[in-house]
């Protein structure tokens, strides 16, 4: 891959200077120069003094974070400029108003010849009529033009029900088909990539997919072959659409030309329940909408916001959801009795015993690894009871590779909410070899493990064996659950709510998308429990009210509130 | 890649780069040598062009699938070009190709251009020959014929060997 132009431009605040143009006949001043796709200020399109007027303009290929390209005509809209007189004098009505010269073919005034509007400036005094018959014919037209060698293959086609080529020909269609030709046929199915299989019949030419890898990915994998009505999207033959970007070109995709493999006839879209919520794969906390059915996930897509992620997330980020509903998740709190086996149990023996351990632990002899995958509130209530009890505490890095993009090196969500909160010092993981040797020498005869497996961590499975009680918060099996003398279901972030703070000191906040299964309950919640039954104080009994019990207690988070951070977050300084 | 351009011919194309400002628009130009060398347009040669030009072969390919002068299987060795345009199709060229068609056993209602078995003879539509006024046109390779009749034409078959 060649350099990138950046992925995520920067933030450019409009141009103070305005220019007066009509809309549908009202009167708007808009900003003389608008941000492009990288954050330079250009003149304002037509497209852009319509949506800040508040009228949309139907369009494929035009898309705010890409360069503009032209090319499908469905922004076609009538307009009409202030008319200059031989002395370059505006000519005006008798009303003293300026004459208009609206845009219609010369030699045939009924005809309508529009601009595009995604790459047409604004001048003063212009008006643009988005509304207007002429405008509509246009449309029309397009829409006719782009349906002509189209499948018509909607009910079985994945983008049906989120797919512009339906919305327009809706809006501003035509109900009856005038074509009785033979349709040209391209290739379908066609194998792009590891996750993605494109249908050449449904595209219409738009062109996002080639520029969004060519210009923002720097992987020029795709072009137009062919000429005509023939013109078909494809790869070179032999090379392969696999950088970690791909499945953006999906959303991308205005129709149902480029689909998903991994969501390919899964589901109907109108089925999904939609919640916001980030992608907890990596540092950078990218904002993604969770599509679920009955409490099943079907996919995520990047939900946008310019701070964190832009329109994008990786692929590999994407597409890690499945183990939210592997049928081997912990789903029974289980409590070992005193013939070693593991037993079902209730919330409230398994939290009073864990409590009752604690209130004898003499200080010094308990450790707490607390996962940088926890939510802040469940870090913070975790330090609590870690100051209480006199825990020595640490988290576990987890460092891979990040790239220029969006990935980042930490693949932990959370490691800043383990900071702000003190869990960890300014070393996350300085204090696991101490805790295992601890744990080894029988010092350290207590250990409460949150979401992470301590001999992954390093820590010998027989060392384990030895400790006085073994408490295993976590959410799918493994070495140290099979070996706690406590084990305490727990949920994924999708299954509850709660904040991360991203590798920028962004608080997001995400809400629950579906349900745990069994047992299993938000972390925060028993451990507020437990913080209670330790002799805390009673404290709040929701998540609102432990974030502002956090951000009095957390320096870094003085001041938030929890309705403040709304869906895109707030930035802290860690 | 495995296409062996001969020094001599790498040398001219080195020189058409020369002649132009920026790499990529030398592309065309070395198509057409390729072509003219090879005879035909591999995907071979579609990678050696996008690589000596710092192109992804998909940006070649492009260019190759657009314009129907250029070839992605190998033509005959006599290549019957016959003008449609205008002039010509008025003056008879449809009635030429269709019968260099029918004398070859092609088939004249087929898009694109055609080429016998034993690879010998290829027919095919190209738009203007610049000799408009002395339609039906046609080429045999590169040698020109003008106001062609059916006759000549079968002439003109028999002569080629
Ligand atoms: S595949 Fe989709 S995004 Fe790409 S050009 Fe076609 S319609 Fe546009
Ligand atoms: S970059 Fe990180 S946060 Fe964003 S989608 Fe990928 S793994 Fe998830
Ligand atoms: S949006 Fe495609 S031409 Fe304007
Ligand atoms: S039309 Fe045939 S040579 Fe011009």
């Amino acid at each position: 891959m060649s350099t990138p132009t950046p992925f995520l431009p920067p933030q450019t605040a409009p141009s103070a200077e305005t220019i007066r143009v009509k809309v549908d006949g009202r009167d708007i001043d808009v900003p003389k120069m608008m941000p492009d796709w990288q954050g330079k200020l250009q003149p304002t399109t037509m497209l852009q003094a319509c949506q800040l007027a508040g009228v949309e303009v139907p369009h494929y290929c035009y898309h705010s974070k890409l360069p503009v390209a032209g090319n499908c005509r469905m922004c076609l809209v009538e307009f009409g400029t202030p008319m200059m007189g031989p002395d370059r004098k505006p000519v005006l009505n008798e009303d003293g108003t300026p004459k208009i010269a609206r845009s219609v073919l010369p030699y045939e005034p009924g005809t309508p010849r529009g601009a595009i509007a995604c790459a047409t400036p604004i001048s003063p005094g212009m008006e643009l009529y988005p509304s207007s018959a002429a405008t509509r014919q246009m449309r029309e037209a397009v829409l006719e033009s782009l349906l002509i060698n189209h499948p018509l293959d909607c009910p079985i086609c994945d983008q049906a029900g989120e797919c512009k080529l339906q919305e327009y020909s809706v809006q501003h269609g035509q109900a009856t088909t005038r074509f009785v030709e033979t349709k040209v046929h391209k290739p379908k199915v066609v194998d792009l990539g590891p996750r993605i299989v494109l249908d050449d019949e449904r595209c219409v030419l738009c062109t996002r997919c080639i520029r969004f890898t060519r210009d923002l990915v720097g992987d020029d994998k795709l072009g137009i072959v062919n000429r005509g009505s023939y013109n078909t999207i494809a790869a070179f033959p032999g090379t392969r659409f696999e950088n970690n970007y791909t499945l953006n070109t999906v959303d991308l995709c205005p129709v149902g030309a480029l689909t998903s493999k991994d969501f390919r006839f899964q589901m109907r879209v109108w089925f999904l329940k939609e919640t916001p919520s980030i992608c907890a794969t990596c540092a950078t906390g990218c904002n993604v909408t969770v599509g679920s059915r009955e409490e099943v996930i079907h996919r995520l897509t990047p939900r946008e916001n310019d701070a964190v992620n832009g329109h994008w997330m990786c692929d590999h980020g994407r597409l890690n959801y499945r183990w939210v509903g592997r049928s081997d998740r912990l789903a029974e709190v289980q409590v070992r009795l005193s013939s070693g086996d593991l037993q079902r149990s209730s919330w409230t023996v398994a939290l009073d015993r864990v409590a009752q351990h604690l209130r004898k632990a003499t200080a010094g002899s308990v450790a707490i690894i607390a996962s940088a995958r926890l939510t802040t509130e469940e870090l913070f209530l975790l330090r609590q009871i870690g100051v209480r009890v006199g825990a020595i505490m640490d988290s576990v890095p987890r460092r891979g590779e990040g790239d220029a993009y969006l990935v980042h090196a930490d693949k932990n969500p959370n490691m800043n909410g383990a900071r702000a909160t003190g869990v960890v010092g300014a070393e996350p993981g300085s204090q696991l070899p101490r805790i295992i040797e601890g744990i080894r020498t029988g010092a350290i005869r207590t250990v409460l493990a949150f979401g992470e497996d301590l001999v992954k961590a390093g820590c010998p499975a027989e060392s384990l064996g030895r400790l006085e009680m073994l408490v295993a918060g976590d959410i799918l099996p493994n070495a140290t659950t099979a070996r706690a003398h406590v084990v305490l279901p727990g949920c994924a972030h999708l299954e509850k709510r709660g904040t991360f703070i991203n590798a920028k000191g962004r608080v997001q906040r995400f809400r629950k998308a579906v349900e745990a299964p069994g047992d299993a309950r938000p972390e925060w919640e028993y451990l507020l429990d437990l913080h209670r039954a330790l002799g805390g104080p009673s404290g709040p009994d929701n998540i609102e009210g432990l974030f502002h019990w956090m951000a009095r207690e957390v320096p870094v988070l003085a001041g938030l509130e929890w309705s403040r951070l709304g869906d895109t977050g707030v930035t802290v300084t860690i | 890649m495995s296409l062996a351009v001969p020094p001599a011919l790498e040398a001219e194309i080195d020189t058409l780069i020369s002649h132009y400002p920026q790499r990529r628009s030398a592309s065309l130009m070395i198509l057409h040598a390729l072509q003219d060398h090879f005879g035909w347009l591999s995907q071979e040669a579609i990678e050696w062009t996008a690589a000596k030009l710092g192109l992804q072969p998909i940006n070649v390919l492009e260019l190759v699938t657009f314009y129907p002068m250029f070839r992605q299987a190998p033509a005959g060795k006599f290549q019957f070009k016959v003008c449609r345009t205008l002039s010509c199709a008025l003056g008879g060229g449809h009635a030429l190709h269709g019968h260099l068609c029918q004398k070859l056993g092609l088939d004249p209602h087929k898009h694109g251009i055609q080429t016998t078995p034993d690879g010998k003879f290829s027919v095919e539509f190209v738009e203007c020959l610049a000799s408009c006024g002395r339609a039906p046109v046609l080429m045999v390779n590169e040698a020109f014929h003008e106001a062609v009749t059916p006759d000549q034409a079968e002439a003109l078959l028999s002569q080629c060997r």
